[in-house]
């Protein structure tokens, strides 16, 4: 049986026609950009189309891309330079729900003598933004906050934000990585000066990156050597990479109707359709503000891994939040941050869609999921309520 | 994903009996939805005092739910003279090993078994009291003492797979470390420099005196220490000793015992006339 893979916001596959358009520069097109001759030659206007195609999908210029080699080196990048060009301020701003290549990054940094500021959500996963204001002082270097969350898909007010941060004239960064590609974005009506975004979140291949770094905004590299990028980061360029995230930002401009729609319609019949059929769960994150892709849902009573494993059996594969997936103890600090409850919280499972889904799958998952969940309830010493309680879906 | 033996796969799957035993005689219940796994385990003796039936219910992952149906799995038939000797190990063997992060699947199983068994025969399982050291998951110093002594666990991270405690804010981390440092300490003790002839007399004479002479006085009797030749101690009975039949036993049992215990475990206890 061919898997239905629902775990998009973990990575995608690689678009026919982004692979097509890699193809080439591994094979026939292989020069180094920096090289004086023909064959050298031949690559670099390529790179520059493709900086144009990711600088067109988020409303920048070209010359505002740098090319990284990831989601996490954007991000680092970004805040290692923001603190890099203020070195007299000590003092660093995020919410309480990034991903890790921004809360691990931010925790070494915090040994380092920099002071953390997380700021909270609430139950349906929104940002204190009063919190926030409050916590700008003069000795804030940067202010870093996601656009979308990975796991619930909540969209957080980003030009709002950012308005309020440059209102004091401190640095913002978002990490857009979930959000790029999936809901229109455009930083040109924005005051956001640096924005990281990854390849294979969009059906670009993994190993490429990028970062938008407003014109204007105060730079450090992160990575130190040759001349690339134009002094901005050192290293030879990943040719068919950078040639993959071009291309795979054209299609998700193509695509971001059909996410919008067709990809919505597909999660919010998943959605409906669980809730409906299992008593006791419960969509985590804003029902509305959220990516079109993404359902995080928590069954009570039973565990994540246990129901990701049997829906495995059928080779669904989706993911979950829960701790014993994740490495560490504990549900997911999204989940806990937003104050579900642990009866909830170790039972949430994410399905992220991607234009690739069909309605066949996801009725599939529709068929399977229910009776999974009942089973473990069955065989949990909490779980004989949870099957015969009312149906929570309002 | 982590990775499970297929005997692990084939439990969670299709996990062995699962419920609860009708009217059980034994009930163990470990574990809170808080902590992400708990586990109720139920079963029932036979006429000879076997366990004829167990039951679990649990909320868990996956290895939990197959660590508790090997668990139901091996207590059957058993004595609960048998069955409390089952071990986490065992339970973890019986599944062809559980990857070392879901070890602490495999400690549950134990104490429900420990609960359970301590139901049925009216008592309370000894509860390590103790003061909560990881109060993400309640974790107290006594229980991550004897995991660490059972399992000879050397780090934190170890001790977390067994008992989940560290495995939240990781506060707790420099505690269970002195924990670890404590526990090992009292495992390998120092080794004891060997003692001076003069330190071994006076140390034999000190636990005759205090260890082994009021005893048989008590039986009107005494002993008298004649010489120490290497590893060799030379006594000679008194009183109603001299005349005792059992003398030799008391010999070993009492004299060389408690002289091995205080001063050497080396030591030879001879009974000489002088
Ligand atoms: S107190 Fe132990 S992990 Fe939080």
């Amino acid at each position: 049986m061919k898997p239905i893979y629902v775990d998009n916001n973990a990575t995608t596959q690689v678009a026919p026609e982004v692979m097509a358009a890699m193809l080439p520069y591994f094979r026939e097109y292989y020069g180094n950009p920096s090289s004086m001759h023909t064959f050298g030659g031949q690559v670099g206007p390529k790179v520059r189309k493709a900086r144009e195609q990711v600088a067109e999908l988020i409303g920048a210029n070209a010359d505002e891309i740098l090319f990284t080699s990831c989601g996490s080196e954007s991000d680092n990048t970004a805040i290692r330079s923001a603190l890099a060009s203020n070195p007299e301020k000590r003092h660093i701003i995020i919410s309480r729900v990034e991903h890790p290549a921004i809360r691990s990054l931010t925790a070494s940094l915090e040994n380092q003598g920099y002071r953390v500021t997380e700021i909270p959500v609430d139950s349906q996963g929104h940002l204190n933004l009063e919190k926030l204001q409050e916590s700008l002082t003069p000795d804030t270097a940067i202010v870093s906050i996601m656009w979308a969350n990975n796991e619930t898909g909540v969209i957080f007010p980003l030009e709002k934000i950012a308005e309020m941060v440059h209102r004091h004239g401190i640095t913002f960064h978002t990490d857009a990585v979930q959000a790029v590609g999936k809901i229109p974005i455009n930083l040109r009506n924005t005051t956001i000066d640096m924005l990281s975004l990854s390849g294979h979140k969009l059906h670009a291949p993994k190993g490429v990156g990028g970062l938008f770094i407003r014109k204007g905004t105060k730079f450090s590299p992160f990575l130190i050597g040759g001349h690339q990028e134009r002094g901005r980061r050192a290293g030879t360029e990943n040719v068919p990479g950078i040639i993959g995230l071009g291309a795979g930002c054209q299609l998700a401009k193509k695509n971001m109707d059909q996410e919008n729609s067709r990809v919505r319609k597909l999660r919010d019949h998943l959605e409906k359709e669980l809730l409906y059929r299992i008593p006791n769960s419960l969509v985590n994150g804003d029902p509305l503000q959220r990516l079109p892709n993404t359902s995080n849902i928590s069954f009570e009573f039973v565990e994540g891994e246990s129901i990701l494993l049997m829906l495995n059996e059928f080779n669904i594969c989706a993911s979950s939040g829960s701790a014993c997936t994740s490495g560490s103890l504990e549900p997911s600090h999204v989940i806990r941050a937003m104050g579900v409850p642990f009866t909830m919280a170790h039972g949430s499972i994410r399905f992220s869609l991607s234009i690739y889904n069909t309605r066949e799958e996801v009725d599939f998952i529709i068929d399977k999921l229910p009776p999974i969940i009942e089973r473990l309830r069955l065989m949990s010493p909490f779980g004989s309520q949870g099957n015969k309680a009312a149906c929570t879906l309002q | 994903m982590w990775e499970y033996t297929d005997k692990v796969k084939e439990h969670f799957l299709n996990p062995k009996n699962i419920g609860e035993v009708e009217n059980p005689d034994g009930v163990g219940d470990v574990g809170s939805i808080a902590c992400g796994d708990a586990l109720h385990l139920t079963f029932k003796l036979d006429e000879q005092g076997r366990i004829a039936d167990a039951k679990f219910k649990t909320f868990g992952c996956a290895s939990a739910i197959a660590s508790a149906s090997a668990l139901t799995e091996l207590i059957k038939g058993k004595t609960l003279e048998e069955a409390e000797k089952i071990t986490n190990q065992e339970i973890a063997n019986y599944l062809g090993g559980l990857p070392k992060e879901k070890m602490h699947c495999s400690v549950m199983g134990q104490e429900a078994l420990e609960q359970a068994i301590a139901s049925c025969r009216g008592t309370e399982v000894q509860k390590a009291e103790g003061e909560v050291i990881c109060e993400c998951f309640g974790v107290t110093d006594k229980e991550i003492e004897r995991a660490v002594r059972e399992n000879n666990l050397k780090t934190v991270e170890d001790v977390t797979n067994y008992t989940k405690a560290g495995g939240g804010c990781e506060r707790c981390h420099d505690d269970i470390r002195k924990l670890i440092a404590k526990v090992q300490g009292e495992t390998a003790p120092e080794e004891k420099k060997p003692l001076t002839n003069i330190q071994k007399i006076k140390l034999i004479e000190e636990t005759i005196e205090r260890e082994i002479r009021p005893s048989l006085r008590q039986d009107g009797g005494d002993i008298e220490l004649v010489d120490i030749i290497g590893n060799r101690v030379q006594v000679a009975t008194r009183g109603a000793c001299a005349a005792c039949p059992s003398a030799p036993i008391t010999m070993k049992n009492l004299v060389e015992a408690k002289l091995r215990e205080f001063v050497s475990p080396d030591l030879v206890v001879e009974e000489v006339s002088s």
